[in-house]
C-alpha cells in the first residue's frame, strides 16, 4: 500500500489539502488561484509536505477534485463547441421539456444552450427505437461540415443522434470521419458519454462534456507536469461526482463526470464517519456561506442518482439548469447559508435567501459595507457567536451593525423587537431547510425518524439542533476537521467507476441473454477503468436495475446479483421489486407488469476494514470528569424566545467521555456547536461531538 | 418587554406554520407525482393539491401543479361539503368526483377530498385533482355532442369508507375505462397523497400544540387579503375591454371581457364581465364556469400579484360575471372534454385588458393553447388486419407540444414553451418506445415569432408518421390557426398555426381525421406576438437571429430594418441608413 496519500480539493475561494502519513493527518487551506488553479495547488502541496515533514517521493497517491468544470459551465467559459445532430432535431437543447420552472414568473429566464443554433449542425440520418436504420447516415453531409468547423474556430464537437444509445453506429462513424479529417478536434459521442434514453438529457450531457473537455485536458496536463516537477511520482486520481475515483485518462475523456466532486467528497466524509461510528441511517448536513447541502446516507453509502442539474439560473429552482445524466451522489442544495439575506415580503412574512451577501461585502456584522441583514447577523444577535472569537478572532464581528440592519429591514416593518426579529430570521431559515429536507425524504421514499444528523461546514453545527428538532431527529454528530471535510472525504473514496445503460425489458418477456450480454460488457468496461488504479486491490461489483410498473413514472433501483442471470432469476427480480415498491409506497399494485428501463454497474475497490470501534471510542461513557465552562453568555432560544445564560466551552478543553447538559455552546475557531435545552453533548473517542436529545 | 416578546414569538410561529402548511401540501403533491400511473400526472404534472378549513376555504395550495386547477378545485370542496356535511365524515373516509361542474371542468379530472382529524376532532380537509389518462367514452377529443359521450361520470361519492374501499364503486370504475389498472391505481394514489398530507398535518399540530386550524386560517386569510388588495390598489382604476378570437370547432368563437379595477363597497376588487362572449358550441370545446374562473384568475394574478400564495383570500378579490349559456359558462350536459383549448386563451384576454392599465407588466399574446395531438392507430382506425396487408398494433397516445409565448416588455418570448399551462413534454425517444410512430421532425419554426422590439417566442414544426408510414388518425384539438397571437405596442403578430398532410392537403384544426398510408402529419405551431416597434430592436439581436436561421434576411430588412449579410454579419451602415433615412 502507498505510504501516504494526499488529497487536494479546489473550491471557489479555498483550495483544501489533507495529507495522511503513517496514520497521522495534516490539513491545510490555501487561496484558490482561479486564473491558473494548478499554481494554488503547487503552493499548497509544497507547504503541506513541509508541514508534515514528508518527502515528495513518499506520497503514494494523489486524489484531486476541482470545481473547474462546474465553474466553466456556470460562467460560460468553455470551448467553442459544435453539436452534430439528427436532421429535424436541431433545437432539442433550446426546447428542453417545453415547460417553465416557475408558473408565476412572467420574466422567467431559461438557460442559454451551450451551443448556439448556428453551430448546431443537422445531418440526415435516422435510427428507430429498436436500433434499425430508417435513414442511412449522409456521410457527404458530415464531410461538408469540416470546413465550417474550421471557419468557426470550433475546438470541440459533440455528436448526438436519436436512439444512439441503442445503435451507436452512426455516431461512431461521424467520430471516425472527424478523427481522420481533424485529429486535433475533441469529439464527444452521446453513445459514449451518456448512453441513456431521453434525447434532451443525453445531448445536454454530451454537449457539456464537449464544452469543458479542452479546458480540463489542458489543466490536468499542467497539473501532472507541475506535480512531477515537485518530485511527486505518485499516480493522480480524480474524484468523480458519483463518489468514486478515476484515472486522469478517463477524466480527460469524460470530464463532465467531475462536476460536483467537492460536495461528493463532503458526502463521503459523512459516510465514512457513519461507517466508523456504525450509524446505518444518517442525514448529512453541510451549511456554508451561500447554500446548505443535505444528503441521505443509508448503510454507509450516500444516496446515488443518475442525473443532476448544473448552473441553475433561477434561484436554485429545480428545472432552471442544464441537465446532466451522470452518476452522482444525490444532494439537495438549498439557498440558505450564513450570508443569506433576510427581508419582509408583501404578506408581512420574514423571507430568507436565496439572495446572499457572499463573502464581499458579507453580512452587515462583517463591517465591510453590507447593510442588509444576513443569517450570521441574526445568529450574532441571539448570542450564538462570541463577536471577538468569530473565525478564530481573525474577523471580529460588529454587533451594532448587525442590529441596525435587522432593525431596519425586519424588526421595524413587523413592529418586533430587534432580538425577536433575529429569532424570526433564524427560525425561518431553519424551517426552510427542514422543509426542503422533508420534501427530499418524500421524493426518496425515506424517513428521518431514528437517523443521526452529521453536521459540518461553518453553519451546520450552529443550526443542527433546531433542524433536528423540526425533523424529529434525536442524535447529532459534529466531526472534527469539518472545515476541510471534502478533502478528507477524498482520502476515503474507493477507486470506482459506474456505468449506466438503457435497455428496455419487460419482466413478462425478459431476455436474459440480451441483459447478460449488456451487463458483462459494462462490467468489463468498468473493470478496465478501475484496474488502472486499483493496484491489485480486491474489487466488488454492484449491479442495479431501474424498474417500475408499466405505465408508472418513477423508477426504483433494485439490486441485481452480479453474475449471469438465468430464467429463474426473473421471479427474484419481481420479488425484489415488489419489496422495494412496498418500502417506498406501502402498497404493491396487483396484476401490473414490470418494466426495466436501464441498468447500472459499479466496480469498486473494497474499502479497507475498520477496526471495530471499542465502547470507549463510540461513545459516551457518561461519568467523565466535569469540565468548567469558559464563561457564560446570554443566548435567546429560538424555539421558546426566552433568554438565558448559556455556558460556553472551548472544544479543545473537552476530553472523551465528559458529558455536558444543554443548553451550552461548544466553541471552536471555525464554528460553534449549539447544544439546545433538552440536549446533551459528549466528546466521543473519535474526537467528534455527539449530541443527543433526552427522551421527552 | 416580556409581553411584547411573547406576542412577537406568536407572530413568528404563525409565519413558520404558514410556510409549513405550504410544505405539507407540496409533500402531498410530490407523493402524487411519484405514485401516479397516468402520464398526464407524472410526466406532464397536470395536478393540484391543497388543504381547506372546515368551511371549505382553501388555506394553502401546492406550488407544484397547473393553473387550470387553481380555484376550480378550490370551489369543489364546497360542493363535497354540501352533499356530505362535515359532521357525517369519519377518519379514513375519502370522497371522489369527476363531475365537470362540481370539479375542474372535464371528466378526465378526478378530485378526491379527505377529512383530516386530529385528537378525534375534524380539523380540515385535504383535496387534490389529477388529470387521468382514460375514463372511457370517446376519449380525449372534441367530437362528443354531450358530456354523456365523453366518458364515465362519477358523482360525488365515497370511495373509501373508514379505510375500506367501496368495491361497488371500484367495479364501476374498472368496467368504465380502457385502462382499468391505471385508473384504479391513480385513485389509490390520490387517496394516499391526501393521507400523506393528513399525517404531516397531525405532526405539525402536535409540534405547535394546536387544537384547531381556525386561528392560523384567519392569519393566512387576513395577510393574503391585505396583500392582494394592496396590489390591486396600486393599479389605475377604470374599466378596460378586450376580445380574442378562437378558431372554434366549426365556427369562430369570440371571447369578450370588460375588466373593472377599483373599489367595490370600499374594497379593492377586480371584476371581469364576459358579456358579448359567443354561445356554447355543439362540440367539446365548451368551458364550465369554474374552469373559466381558474384561468381568468391565473391570468390576472400572474400580472398583478404573482408572489402571493394561492388561497381563498388571495383569490377572493377577483370576481367573474359570466353569462350563463355562453361558451365560458356551459351548462350540463354540454360536451366539455377539451375545454382547455378555449380556457388557455383566457390569460391572453386578461392581459389584453390589463395592458391598458399597466402596459409594462403584461406580455404579448402567445400560442397559449397546447398542441397535443391525440394519435390513434390499428384496428380501431383501419379495421381488423386482412390478408398480407401490414397492420399497426392498436395504440393510442397523446404528446404535449407548445408554440411560442408572447414577447415580454424587457425580454423576448420563450421559444416552444407552454404558457399558461404548466405541463412538460415527453422525450421523442420515450414516445417512440411506447407507440409505433416516428417523429421525423421537431424543431423551431423560423420566422414564426412576431417581430417587435422584443420578439415573440418561436413556434415549432413537427412531422409525424406511423411506423412504415401506415395509416393512422389524429383527433385534432388545435387553435390559433386563423387567429394568430397578436402583438402589442406596435409589435407584429406571431405566425398562425398550420395543420396539414405532408402531401399538402390542409386538415381541420379540430376533429378526427385520417392520415393515409404513405403520408405524414405536419403540425406548424404558432409563434408568440411581438412587443414594441421592430425597428427599435437591437440590431445585434436581429443579426444573431439571422445567423441562427430563426429570422430570414428578408424579414430582418423589411420588419426590423436591419441589414444582415448572408453570413450573418451585421451591416451597420446599411442598417443605419434604413432605420434613419433622413439623417444620411
Amino acid at each position: 500500500m502507498p505510504s501516504s496519500r494526499l488529497a487536494v480539493d479546489i473550491g471557489g475561494t479555498f483550495t483544501d489539502l489533507a495529507l495522511e502519513h503513517l496514520g497521522k493527518r495534516t490539513t491545510l487551506k490555501v487561496l484558490t488561484t482561479p486564473a491558473a488553479p494548478e499554481e494554488g495547488v503547487m503552493t499548497g502541496v509544497r507547504a503541506i509536505l513541509a508541514m508534515a515533514g514528508v518527502a515528495p517521493e513518499a506520497v503514494g497517491l494523489v486524489i484531486h477534485g476541482t470545481t473547474l468544470a462546474t465553474n466553466a459551465l456556470i460562467e460560460r467559459k468553455g470551448a467553442r463547441t459544435a453539436l452534430i445532430t439528427t436532421a429535424g432535431f436541431r433545437d432539442v437543447l433550446t426546447m428542453r421539456n417545453e415547460s417553465r420552472y416557475d408558473q408565476y414568473d412572467l420574466n422567467l429566464l431559461l438557460p442559454e444552450p451551450l451551443v448556439p443554433r448556428h453551430l448546431r449542425l443537422p445531418v440526415p440520418e435516422r435510427i428507430d427505437h429498436a436500433g434499425a436504420v430508417l435513414a442511412p447516415l449522409d456521410e457527404e453531409a458530415v464531410h461538408a461540415l469540416i470546413p465550417l468547423l474550421a471557419r468557426e474556430n470550433v475546438e470541440s464537437v459533440a455528436v448526438g443522434f436519436l436512439h444512439s444509445f441503442v445503435n451507436p453506429a452512426h455516431e461512431a462513424r461521424v467520430g471516425e470521419i472527424l478523427a481522420a479529417a481533424r485529429p486535433d478536434l475533441f469529439v464527444s459521442l452521446s453513445s459514449e458519454v451518456s448512453p441513456e434514453m431521453r434525447e434532451w438529457e443525453r445531448f445536454s450531457t454530451t454537449t457539456a462534456n464537449a464544452y469543458v473537455r479542452p479546458l480540463m485536458a489542458r489543466y490536468l496536463g499542467r497539473l501532472e507536469e507541475g506535480l512531477r516537477t515537485l518530485g511527486l511520482s505518485a499516480p493522480i486520481f480524480l474524484m468523480l461526482s458519483g463518489g468514486g475515483l478515476t484515472t486522469v485518462e478517463t477524466a480527460c475523456r469524460f470530464p463532465i463526470r467531475l462536476v460536483e466532486s467537492g460536495p461528493a467528497g463532503g458526502a463521503i466524509f459523512s459516510a465514512h464517519i457513519a461507517r466508523e461510528s456504525a450509524l446505518d441511517r444518517v442525514l448529512s448536513f453541510d451549511m456554508g456561506g451561500t447554500t446548505a447541502k443535505i444528503c441521505l446516507i443509508d448503510d454507509f453509502r450516500p444516496q446515488a442518482a443518475k442525473s443532476f442539474e448544473v448552473a441553475r439560473v433561477g434561484r436554485f429552482r429545480k428545472g432552471s439548469g442544464l441537465p446532466l445524466s451522470i452518476p452522482v451522489i444525490e444532494m439537495v442544495e438549498i439557498g440558505a447559508g450564513g450570508g443569506s439575506l433576510a427581508h419582509v415580503d408583501a404578506m408581512g412574512r420574514i423571507a430568507v435567501g436565496p439572495e446572499s451577501a457572499g463573502a464581499d461585502p458579507g453580512p452587515a456584522s462583517y463591517g465591510r459595507g453590507g447593510t442588509s441583514p444576513a443569517v450570521t447577523d441574526a445568529n450574532l444577535l441571539l448570542g450564538r457567536y462570541d463577536p471577538a472569537r468569530f473565525a478564530g478572532g481573525k474577523l471580529p464581528l460588529d454587533s451594532a451593525a448587525a442590529a441596525a440592519a435587522l432593525s431596519r429591514a425586519v424588526a421595524a416593518p413587523l413592529g418586533l423587537a430587534t432580538e425577536m426579529a433575529a429569532l424570526g430570521v433564524v427560525e425561518m431559515v431553519d424551517e426552510n431547510m427542514a422543509n426542503a429536507a422533508r420534501v427530499h425524504a418524500i421524493e426518496s421514499g425515506k424517513t428521518y425518524e431514528g437517523r443521526t444528523l452529521i453536521a459540518f461546514g461553518g453553519g451546520g453545527p450552529v443550526h443542527a439542533c433546531r433542524i433536528a428538532e423540526k425533523l424529529g431527529i434525536r442524535s447529532i454528530l459534529v466531526p472534527s476537521g469539518a472545515g476541510v471535510g471534502s478533502a478528507i472525504g477524498f482520502l476515503r473514496a474507493p477507486v470506482a467507476y459506474e456505468l449506466v445503460r438503457s435497455l428496455y425489458q419487460r419482466l413478462s418477456a425478459f431476455d436474459t441473454n440480451a441483459v447478460n450480454h449488456l451487463l458483462a460488457a459494462m462490467t468489463e468496461e468498468a473493470e478496465a477503468v478501475v484496474a488502472a488504479g486499483s493496484f491489485g486491490a480486491r474489487l466488488s461489483e454492484t449491479r442495479t436495475a431501474f424498474m417500475r410498473y408499466v405505465g408508472q413514472g418513477h423508477e426504483i433501483p433494485v439490486p441485481v446479483p452480479p453474475r449471469a442471470l438465468g430464467p429463474d432469476d426473473v421471479a427474484g427480480l419481481r420479488a425484489a421489486y415488489d419489496a422495494a415498491y412496498a418500502r417506498f409506497y406501502d402498497r404493491p399494485v396487483p396484476g401490473s407488469d414490470i418494466e426495466v428501463l436501464s441498468f447500472s454497474v459499479i466496480v469498486s475497490t473494497v474499502p479497507e476494514p475498520l477496526a471495530p470501534p471499542d465502547a470507549h471510542a463510540r461513545g459516551a461513557a457518561p461519568n467523565g470528569a466535569a469540565v468548567p465552562p469558559d464563561f457564560l453568555q446570554s443566548v435567546r432560544d429560538s424555539a421558546t424566545g426566552e433568554i438565558a445564560e448559556w455556558p460556553v466551552f472551548a472544544r479543545t478543553a473537552l476530553h472523551p467521555g465528559s458529558r455536558i447538559a444543554g443548553p451550552a455552546i461548544i466553541a471552536e475557531d471555525e464554528t460553534s456547536t449549539l447544544v439546545g435545552p433538552g440536549w446533551s453533548v459528549a466528546l466521543n473517542g473519535f474526537g467528534y461531538l455527539a449530541l443527543s436529545q433526552e427522551a421527552q | 418587554m416580556m409581553a411584547a416578546n411573547i406576542v412577537g414569538l406568536a407572530e413568528i410561529q404563525r409565519q413558520v406554520m404558514w410556510n409549513r402548511l405550504i410544505a405539507v401540501v407540496e409533500e402531498q403533491a410530490q407523493t402524487m407525482i411519484r405514485t401516479a400511473f397516468s402520464t398526464t400526472v407524472r410526466e406532464a404534472g397536470d395536478l393540484s393539491a391543497g388543504i381547506f378549513d372546515l368551511e371549505g376555504r382553501m388555506m394553502a395550495q401546492a406550488v407544484t401543479g397547473t393553473p387550470g386547477h387553481v380555484n376550480s378545485m378550490m370551489e369543489s370542496v364546497g360542493h363535497f361539503l354540501k352533499k356530505f356535511p362535515a359532521e357525517t365524515m369519519r377518519p379514513g373516509d375519502h370522497y371522489i368526483t369527476n363531475d365537470p361542474w362540481l370539479g375542474t371542468g372535464h371528466l378526465h379530472d378526478l378530485t378526491v377530498v379527505t377529512p383530516a382529524f386530529h385528537d378525534a376532532r375534524m380539523v380540515g380537509l385535504f383535496a387534490n385533482t389529477a388529470h387521468v389518462i382514460d375514463v372511457g367514452g370517446l376519449g380525449m377529443g372534441p367530437e362528443g355532442r354531450s358530456v354523456f359521450e365523453e366518458g364515465l361520470y362519477i358523482p360525488i361519492v365515497k370511495c373509501f369508507d373508514e379505510g375500506r374501499p367501496n368495491e361497488t364503486f371500484f367495479d364501476f370504475v374498472r368496467a368504465g375505462t380502457r385502462l382499468p389498472v391505471e385508473l384504479e391505481g391513480d385513485i389509490y394514489s390520490l387517496c394516499a397523497c391526501n393521507d400523506a398530507g393528513i399525517r404531516r398535518l397531525a405532526e405539525m399540530m402536535a409540534e405547535f400544540r394546536l387544537e384547531g386550524l381556525e386561528p392560523l386560517a384567519a392569519f393566512i386569510f387576513e395577510n393574503s387579503r391585505r396583500a392582494t388588495e394592496a396590489e390591486i390598489a396600486r393599479l389605475p382604476s377604470g374599466t378596460f375591454s378586450a376580445e380574442i378570437c378562437s378558431d372554434g370547432y366549426d365556427e369562430e368563437v369570440t371571447l369578450k371581457a370588460a375588466m373593472t379595477i377599483g373599489k367595490v363597497g370600499g374594497k379593492d376588487r377586480i371584476t371581469v364581465d364576459y358579456a358579448g362572449t359567443s354561445p356554447c358550441s355543439t362540440r367539446g370545446i365548451n368551458v364550465p364556469a369554474a374552469y373559466t374562473r381558474a384561468y381568468s384568475c391565473f391570468g390576472i394574478k400572474v400580472v398583478v400579484a404573482p408572489e402571493i400564495p394561492n388561497n381563498w383570500a388571495s383569490l377572493a378579490p377577483f370576481e367573474m360575471r359570466i353569462p350563463p349559456g355562453s361558451i365560458l359558462d356551459a351548462p350540463r350536459p354540454y360536451p366539455v372534454s377539451v375545454r382547455h383549448v378555449i380556457g388557455h386563451l383566457l390569460p391572453d384576454l386578461m392581459m389584453g385588458c390589463l395592458y391598458q392599465a399597466v402596459p409594462d407588466r403584461v406580455t404579448a399574446e402567445g400560442a397559449s393553447s397546447l398542441w397535443n395531438p391525440p394519435l390513434r392507430g390499428g384496428a380501431s382506425v383501419s379495421g381488423p388486419p386482412r390478408g398480407n396487408r401490414p397492420a399497426l398494433p392498436d395504440f393510442e397516445i397523446i404528446t404535449f407540444n407548445s408554440g411560442g409565448t408572447g414577447a415580454r416588455p424587457m425580454r423576448d418570448g420563450l421559444d416552444a414553451t407552454a404558457f399558461p399551462s404548466g405541463v412538460r413534454t415527453m422525450a421523442v425517444e420515450a414516445t417512440e418506445n411506447v407507440a409505433p410512430i416516428v417523429v421525423w421532425r421537431k424543431e423551431l419554426r423560423p420566422d414564426s415569432g412576431g417581430a417587435g422590439r422584443t420578439r415573440g417566442g418561436m413556434g415549432q414544426i413537427m412531422e409525424i408518421g406511423a411506423k412504415d408510414d401506415l395509416e393512422f388518425a389524429c383527433n385534432a384539438i388545435f387553435d390559433r390557426v386563423k387567429h394568430p397571437p397578436k402583438g402589442r405596442s406596435g409589435g407584429k403578430q406571431g405566425a398562425g398555426g398550420r395543420v396539414a398532410l405532408k402531401s399538402g392537403r390542409i386538415l381541420r384544426t379540430k376533429g378526427f381525421q385520417i392520415i393515409p398510408e404513405g403520408d405524414r402529419l405536419i403540425l406548424e405551431l404558432p409563434g408568440g406576438g411581438g412587443m414594441g416597434d421592430p425597428a427599435l430592436r437591437a440590431p445585434a439581436d436581429v443579426a444573431r437571429d439571422v445567423r441562427d436561421g430563426l429570422v430570414s434576411p428578408e424579414a430582418a430588412r423589411t420588419l426590423y430594418k436591419v441589414v444582415v449579410g448572408p453570413d450573418g454579419a451585421l451591416d451597420r451602415a446599411a442598417t443605419e441608413a434604413l432605420r434613419h433615412p433622413l439623417k444620411t
